[in-house]
């Protein structure tokens, strides 16, 4: 619901961008990867979603899904087990 | 709401066993091949058929070791424990991102599988062979499972 909120507003002004966050944390393959297309797919053009995670591959795959998908990582954040990617979709 | 790239690469996987850990492999391998941009058809044929029927999903066994169950509920608990996705999420998220589930027509005839005994919910077209062949004719991954 509170989604469909940030898209009205989306449409209604046009340029206001949506910050999704995705926490996957304890998650294991594949579920990292799929609910950060899950949230890419959901997402406007132009808003940021950032995925948090601890599954170790799933932080080298989801920036290679991003390059297949023509989408711009613009930060990576990693502390011990934990990693942040933020991508603009 | 459409993707900023184009999604052509296809994945084509036919689901011949009905296996646990099989369908698992599938599953996760369509799911990934959806989350990295690909189309992906799975064609559910012979004892793969029988997952889809209504409350068929979790019902296999497993390939190498199931001694009667014991093997099965052994590694369901080490999956719990190691936090692994359960199949029904695992389908549910492949349709969310627009997998496509075909059925084999001749199984059902073999086995006597009735349309209404399954999951029709999940399953986008009812084929034979050349629908099979169709799919995979320009699909860059193929596999049969």
């Amino acid at each position: 619901m509170v989604l469909h909120h940030i898209y009205d507003l989306h449409k209604f002004m046009g340029k206001t961008m949506a910050e999704i966050e995705i926490d996957t944390r304890g998650e294991t393959c594949p579920v990292p990867l799929v609910e950060c297309r899950k949230a890419l797919k959901k997402a406007s053009a132009g808003d940021e979603v950032t995925i948090l995670g601890t599954h170790p591959a799933s932080k080298k795959e989801i920036p290679m899904a991003c390059k297949a998908l023509g989408l711009e990582i613009i930060g990576v954040e990693e502390k011990d087990e934990e990693w942040k990617i933020k991508i603009r979709r | 709401m459409t993707d900023t790239a184009d999604i052509t690469d296809k994945a084509v996987i036919i689901v011949h066993s009905g296996d646990m850990d099989k369908l698992y492999s599938a599953l996760i391998v369509g799911n990934g091949a959806l989350a990295m941009g690909m189309d992906v058809s799975m064609y559910f044929t012979f004892w793969g058929l029988q997952r889809l029927k209504k409350g068929g999903l979790e019902k296999g066994p497993l390939s190498k070791m199931h001694m009667l169950g014991l093997g099965k509920w052994m590694i369901n608990k080490r999956m719990k424990a190691a936090n692994v996705a359960p199949l029904e999420k695992l389908m549910n998220d492949y349709k969310e991102l627009g997998g496509r589930i075909l059925a084999c027509e001749m199984t059902m005839e073999i086995m006597g599988v009735k349309v209404e005994e399954l999951r029709t919910e999940w399953i986008d077209e009812y084929g034979a062979v050349g629908t099979y062949i169709n799919e995979a004719r320009d699909a860059k991954i193929t596999l049969f499972i």
